[in-house]
């Protein structure tokens, strides 16, 4: 217990910093949820493919940590934009591969699960057989630094370095831990104002209402179902870059856990609202901090799925609770 | 058992539904291709009710000869083929089990590890670790306590709606794996072993066959020592998970046939439409629970008494996932489907085991494959067919065209 008080802002704070990366992969499940009500199950491997594009371009690149502050900058933005552009280009793939025929179909829940299933089966094992795709098409030497070691960790070298900035309660926030939760609610808030106000977002929440009638008044409901799809393989490539900076470790299959996790905060959030999917990410994230704190740090995945389990059985809609197609404009 | 069954089931669907509903199907069977695939099966159903057990018997014969036999392409030259047959058999009573929660009640568990979880650590536990009981007692119990703990599990969480259902359980299903790891009393992450096998009686020995090309010897160096549940020789193991399979078996046909399956079927279809026809959903829904429960367990404990060690690493949530991708790649409701769909999964990646490195890939790949080209399963339910040509012959009628 008095752990848990000698510690508070510091579980806090990088409690935040993992629930901003909740919500944000937890976006992807809660748009595809509120529009097509399939669990995206191969989300978490979107994630995994931005973080590798992310890590890929500081490797291309060779920044050194303590180089000047553009230079830095530059480095990050870039590893933004392949991380974000590679998450979007995986979940449309994602949803060309084992969605299309099934909605066309409208083939049985259950279906597109085991379909997604498949496919986060394949796009793990793709990655963690990198090597052997690389030396298949004759090229293992040229991509040796992208490739080697493809089943072990994989280390992000961030750029940018940590530095303390001010301390509350004993505890240092760092300038990662602050850009990091400005950034996801940042995304947040330009996502919610992209489905409030944007044509794309009007049909998302037409197509989240009733896609039978919202076809009937002429929006394309598969390019919508597409352009859901993309928003979240985009907003789950930022999150990977995030996710990067502060714990700077990534693998072949770490996307499960996260995206269980990402799933429980959209959920908790209430599925469907965007809002709700960076609070349950927050309310994950202080959770399982102060429940690891209290009953110790071997518990916490325990912590997290009795909390998922218990919001489930009591107020079953989440948090929030307020469907994708019902927000407001 | 499944091989004769399936087309006798088919000839007997063509029989008895007049030949219009039967859509892609006329009533000589020919589907569009011009392929006349329910020949084989009138001329089984021909046959005289003697010749037809006869057939069934001939077939059984051969399931518990598997491990003998070392069928060149069948067997697994990289595991020992017992072993082998044993996960696949292990896989099918799960199936079994799994597909009376998914496939009949339609209800979709993704923590179905759990319970074989609960089922192994009972035998583990009380057999091994905190108490020495023999094996005979330990089994029931394994089962006793599953049940239970389904019917916990299911009370509170089978009023929520479906989709939640699936992560409720799946969170039940990792929040008893965490326990078993960071609990002492359960072996935490070091595992528990010694668990006791079954009792073996010595009675006789039988000989293996060796195959030289397309000549079989029986190969008398190779011998299986009737009932010795060892270390070495799996397929004493492989038997009684055969035998525990026919039980369930039967006891599956019953209930699926029985006002309790049909419950089932109506709560799956429509809950509140068989609510208001007087059909206690939630009491069905918990039964279907706890017979799910009961049959994870019971495969569970054969698993436990097999392995002789079991850790968490066991148990993990892919297992789940790979149990409900077992009953709905071969069609959820069709008993000889979610079989057929356990051996796939099981066996095959047992059988490249060669191409260690490429089989998950191929297995996800296979899954994709099969849910998009073959949403209703390998073997889908009688009904779903039925149902399909029937839509489909609206639809014809609709849009005035001719499919056929």
């Amino acid at each position: 217990m008095s752990f848990l008080f000698n510690n508070f802002v510091e579980l806090t704070v990088t409690g935040l910093v993992l629930g901003a990366v909740y919500g944000l992969v937890a976006l992807g499940y809660t748009l595809v949820y509120g529009v097509l009500q399939l669990i995206n199950f191969a989300h978490s491997e979107v994630w995994m493919f931005g973080s590798f594009a992310a890590v890929w371009v500081t490797v291309a690149l060779g920044v050194a940590p303590g180089s000047a502050m553009p230079v830095v900058i530059g480095v990050l933005l870039l590893a933004l934009l392949a991380a974000m552009t590679v998450s979007g280009g995986v979940a449309l793939l994602l949803e060309r591969v084992a969605y299309r025929r099934l909605i066309r179909l409208d083939a049985p829940k259950l279906v597109a699960l085991i379909s997604a299933i498949g496919a986060s089966f394949a796009l793990a094992e793709i990655m963690g057989l990198r090597d052997r795709v690389a030396g298949w098409i004759g090229l293992r030497d040229t991509l040796d630094p992208y490739v080697r070691s493809a089943r072990d960790n994989t280390r992000f070298q961030n750029p940018l370095e940590t530095e303390g900035l001010f301390t509350v309660g004993g505890y240092t926030v760092s300038n990662v831990d602050v850009i990091i939760i400005v950034s996801a609610v940042l995304m947040m808030v330009a996502l919610d104002q992209f489905i409030r106000r944007t044509r794309t977002g009007r049909g998302i929440r037409a197509v989240a209402q009733d896609s039978e009638a919202a076809a009937l008044m002429g929006v394309n409901r598969n390019r919508i179902i597409r352009a859901t799809f993309l928003v979240g393989g985009i907003m789950a490539g930022a999150a990977a870059l995030l996710y990067l900076m502060r714990f700077g470790v990534t693998r072949w299959n770490a996307g499960f856990l996260l995206g269980v996790k990402a799933f429980t905060a959209a959920v908790l959030g209430g599925i469907g609202n965007v809002r709700g999917a960076l609070l349950g990410g927050f309310v994950l994230g202080l959770a399982e901090n102060y429940g690891s704190a209290l009953i110790g740090s071997e518990w916490r995945d325990v912590v997290a799925f009795l909390l998922l389990v218990v919001i489930l059985l009591f107020r079953p809609t989440g948090l929030l609770g307020e469907s994708l197609g019902r927000a407001r404009a | 058992m499944s091989e004769p069954h399936i087309p006798l089931r088919e000839g007997s669907t063509a029989g008895g539904v007049p030949a219009s509903t039967v859509g892609q199907t006329d009533d000589m069977g020919r589907n569009r291709f011009g392929w006349d695939r329910l020949a084989l099966s009138r001329r089984v159903t021909a046959l005289p009710r003697p010749a037809k057990w006869a057939l069934i018997g001939l077939f059984v014969v051969l399931l518990y000869l598997l491990p003998l036999l070392e069928i060149p392409i069948l067997s697994t030259p990289d595991t020992d083929f017992g072993a082998v047959l044993f996960t696949v058999a292990s896989y099918v009573l799960v199936a079994l089990g799994l597909n009376v929660v998914l496939g009949y009640a339609g209800l979709l568990d993704l923590g179905y590890v759990g319970f074989y979880a609960v089922g192994a650590y009972t035998v583990a536990v009380l057999g091994s670790l905190q108490a020495q009981l023999s094996w005979w007692l330990l089994i029931p119990l394994a089962v006793v306590i599953t049940t239970i703990s389904g019917i916990l599990l299911g009370a509170p969480t089978l009023r929520v709606r479906g989709d939640y259902l699936a992560i409720v359980t799946l969170g039940f299903g990792e929040i008893i794996r965490l326990t078993a790891l960071n609990t002492e009393w359960l072996g935490a992450a070091k595992g528990i072993t010694g668990v006791p096998r079954p009792p073996s009686v010595e009675l006789f020995e039988l000989p293996h066959l060796q195959w030289e090309g397309a000549t079989a010897v029986i190969d008398l160096d190779d011998k299986t020592k009737f009932l010795v549940f060892g270390v070495a020789d799996q397929a004493p193991y492989y038997w009684l998970a055969l035998t525990v399979i026919f039980i369930v078996l039967g006891a599956d046909r019953m209930l699926r046939l029985s006002r309790v399956g049909r419950a089932w079927e109506a709560t799956r279809e429509d809950e509140d439409a068989a609510e208001l026809m007087g059909v206690p959903t939630f009491k069905f829904k918990l039964l279907a629970f706890a017979c799910g429960a009961f049959i994870g367990g019971l495969s569970g404990a054969l698993f436990a008494s097999r392995q002789g060690f079991i850790n968490p690493e066991s148990f993990q949530l892919l297992l789940s996932i790979l149990f409900v991708a077992a009953v709905v790649v071969g069609g959820a409701g069709n008993r000889w489907g979610v079989i057929m769909g356990a051996i796939v999964v099981a066996y095959l990646p047992e059988r490249f085991r060669g191409f260690e490195e490429w089989r998950l890939l191929v297995f996800g790949m296979a899954l994709l494959i099969l849910a998009n080209f073959r949403p209703q399963g390998l073997i889908p339910p009688r009904r779903t067919r039925r149902a399909q040509a029937v839509d489909e012959q609206l639809d014809a009628l609709e849009e005035g065209t001719d499919r056929v």
